[in-house]
């Protein structure tokens, strides 16, 4: 057989040549493109197929009759918010609107507080650096689901962690500890009035901000230390003030870092479900739900699930839209240090 | 309190070994004060937690701030290791099925994602890019989006002996399949961001010398691999410990629960009369196996997650 093959390559042997770099790529690909294909992608194409129909519990039973067909009327019902069950509060458009204030009110909290401690962290001659890095990781390794769950009892009205710290304070000013029984979570006027968020929105703020910034600290530390320290002296020996070599040197050099990082925070926060979910729980009246816990709850308590389907068929292009967007920011910098 | 007696004698020795100081006195305390500020902010509902777990009264709601409660104790610990919800369920058997649920799916993922991410990062042929963009559009999709059709077409898999009938939904092998669902693109990503940065003189070395591709792929590329596959198992093992939408929605028997559904019993509404100090050991329990493994990898895990967003 050797012998054969060597005297005259068989058109076998020439097509088996030719075509080994792709066979290979499709043989190693197969594995994992087969197992999506069965629970990734046809689950998806099932969505879409369900997003047409009333998808209900009654038709979970395993003699059940297939759903009936209802062409577009579940997106429409989602827009108009005019669901098959009743849902109080329910508006896809309030929503979609929390959903993208929630991001881009966290992100640039988290950046901005992120370079500002790496550069702190960063100065010659500080003390106790290592120990500052340590403490600051602590945030990132510690899972959301726990975190969530932590702070939504550090903001029980009567004995959560956060209005008895406040108390404590508020003694050494003499100001009753009655005043800090404040409603973290159910409070349903806004705190601000002409500002449509309720305080639990506040709160999951200030929960997310102490969760989000180390990260950013962490990549901006990196992108510090290989920046030159020529640069600096350079800028300070032609009279360049602190603040000016900040500007002038830090944040160019940072951008490139940071904005990747940035772009990660944005569709991180976006879908953020563990700490919405369990922290606020989209309250009070609704009004601090995102997208994907209220897909959820359209599955787990409404049970709608052909509404459900639609409603993340919606998702799926809104984060499209945003994906796009993102792009377009990382595209638009990188032409700005070009 | 306690780190700022700490940091007191620090300043003599500094000052003496070190003649001309490189940021002034004034400067240096005033970073300092503002470094100790955010320290405790981090630090605050971390030693809270960790106070709370070691509170002895059993009482539902503690009512004072406390470092070490007096007549510290771990009876809390002791609980919750035996019973720590309603349910007939130890916390071991709710770890053991948290921790089947994470390694299972984390090691399948990582498995079988490292050779399509080998394929992405080295092959080039037609239909790379439609099928990279394919596993893109997935991976950007929350796993919470694909949960109603997952649900559905899990629940309609099931077998029946005799009396019981296993549904595949109700069980962790359909969370599992439905965790794996959204773990695999995440694994392909991440991989193909680390395969990305592994220089290629190695192997195109070895097919000078003849190598092919499997031999290129097993003998060169999986070895230089392994902290990547390290820490890509790792985070699913962590994004799988912590899951919490689909086993809340997919399970109903207390026997499969897993570590996450029970925190969440023992958080807010759910939670009428478990005592603080419980929970608080339970989210002690829960954290501190990632956490730790998670500060040790750090180094690798961090940087890698933005490359494997953008790129």
């Amino acid at each position: 057989m050797a012998a054969i093959a060597q005297n005259q390559p068989s058109r076998f042997d020439v097509w088996r040549n030719r075509t080994a770099t792709i066979r290979t790529a499709i043989l190693y690909l197969a594995p994992a493109f087969i197992v999506m294909g069965i629970i990734t992608f046809y689950p998806l194409v099932y969505q879409v197929w369900m997003s047409t129909t009333d998808y209900g519990v009654r038709n979970l039973r395993a003699d059940a009759p297939p759903p009936n067909q209802v062409g577009l009327q579940n997106y429409e019902q989602i827009f108009t918010g005019e669901l098959p069950v009743a849902i109080a509060n329910f508006s896809f458009w309030n929503v979609l609107a929390f959903n993208l204030v929630w991001t881009f009110t966290n992100v640039p909290f988290h950046v901005i507080i992120g370079v500002l401690i790496a550069v702190l962290l960063n100065v010659k001659g500080l003390w106790l650096k290592r120990f500052y890095r340590a403490i600051y990781i602590l945030p990132i390794v510690i899972p959301t689901l726990v975190i969530a769950t932590v702070w939504r009892n550090m903001y029980d009205p009567d004995f959560g962690a956060i209005n008895l710290l406040l108390a404590e304070v508020g003694k050494i000013f003499g100001i009753s500890p009655e005043v800090f029984k404040i409603r973290w979570i159910d409070q349903v006027d806004y705190p601000i009035s002409w500002l449509p968020l309720p305080l639990s929105y506040f709160a999951l703020l200030i929960t997310n901000i102490w969760l989000g910034w180390p990260f950013m600290t962490i990549v901006a530390t990196g992108a510090l230390q290989s920046i030159p320290g020529d640069l600096y002296e350079a800028a300070s020996i032609d009279g360049a003030s602190p603040r000016q070599s900040f500007w002038a040197i830090t944040v160019p050099l940072l951008r490139p870092a940071m904005v990747p990082a940035a772009v990660y925070g944005i569709v991180t926060t976006f879908n953020l479900f563990n700490l919405i979910y369990l922290l606020s729980g989209g309250g009070p009246l609704r009004k601090t739900e995102i997208l994907v816990t209220t897909a959820y709850r359209l599955v787990n308590e409404n049970r709608l699930y052909g509404v459900a389907a639609a409603f993340s068929v919606i998702i799926f292009f809104v984060l499209l839209g945003l994906t796009l967007l993102t792009n377009r920011i990382t595209k638009a910098t990188e032409r700005y240090d070009a | 309190m306690a780190t700022q007696s700490a940091t007191l004698p620090k300043p003599q020795t500094a000052s003496r070994t070190r003649p001309r100081r490189e940021l002034a006195l004034g400067k240096q305390l005033l970073y300092q004060a503002i470094l100790l500020f955010i320290a405790f902010i981090v630090l605050f509902p971390i030693l809270w937690v960790v106070s709370l777990s070691l509170d002895p009264r059993n009482i539902s709601r503690p009512t004072d701030l406390y470092l070490i409660p007096p007549g510290a104790s771990l009876d809390a610990y002791r609980k919750v290791m035996d019973k720590p919800t309603a349910n007939p369920v130890t916390f071991g058997e709710l770890a053991l099925n948290s921790f089947k649920l994470a390694s299972g799916t984390a090691v399948f993922a990582t498995l079988i994602g490292v050779s399509a991410a080998y394929v992405f990062s080295r092959f080039d042929f037609r239909g790379r890019r439609f099928l990279m963009l394919m596993v893109l559009m997935v991976l950007m999709l929350p796993s919470i989006g694909t949960i109603a059709p997952l649900f559905v077409l899990l629940n309609k898999i099931r077998v029946t002996v005799g009396e019981t009938t296993f549904i595949l939904r109700d069980s962790l092998w359909g969370v599992g399949l439905a965790i794996i669902s959204g773990a695999l693109p995440f694994s392909i990503w991440n991989l193909k961001g680390y395969l990305d940065t592994i220089p290629r003189d190695l192997e195109e070395a070895g097919r000078i010398d003849g190598a092919s591709h499997n031999q290129v792929f097993f003998k060169i590329i999986l070895p230089l691999a392994v902290p990547a596959l390290a820490v890509t198992t790792f985070l699913g093992f962590l994004s799988g410990w912590t899951e919490f939408a689909l086993s809340w929605q997919f399970l109903t028997q207390p026997k499969d629960f897993t570590l996450s559904m029970s925190l969440w019993n023992m958080t807010g509404q759910y939670a009428g009369q478990v005592p603080w100090s419980n929970f608080a050991a339970m989210a002690l329990l829960v954290a501190t196996p990632v956490a730790v493994v998670y500060l040790a990898l750090q180094k690798y895990i961090v940087g890698g997650l933005t490359v494997g967003s953008v790129k």
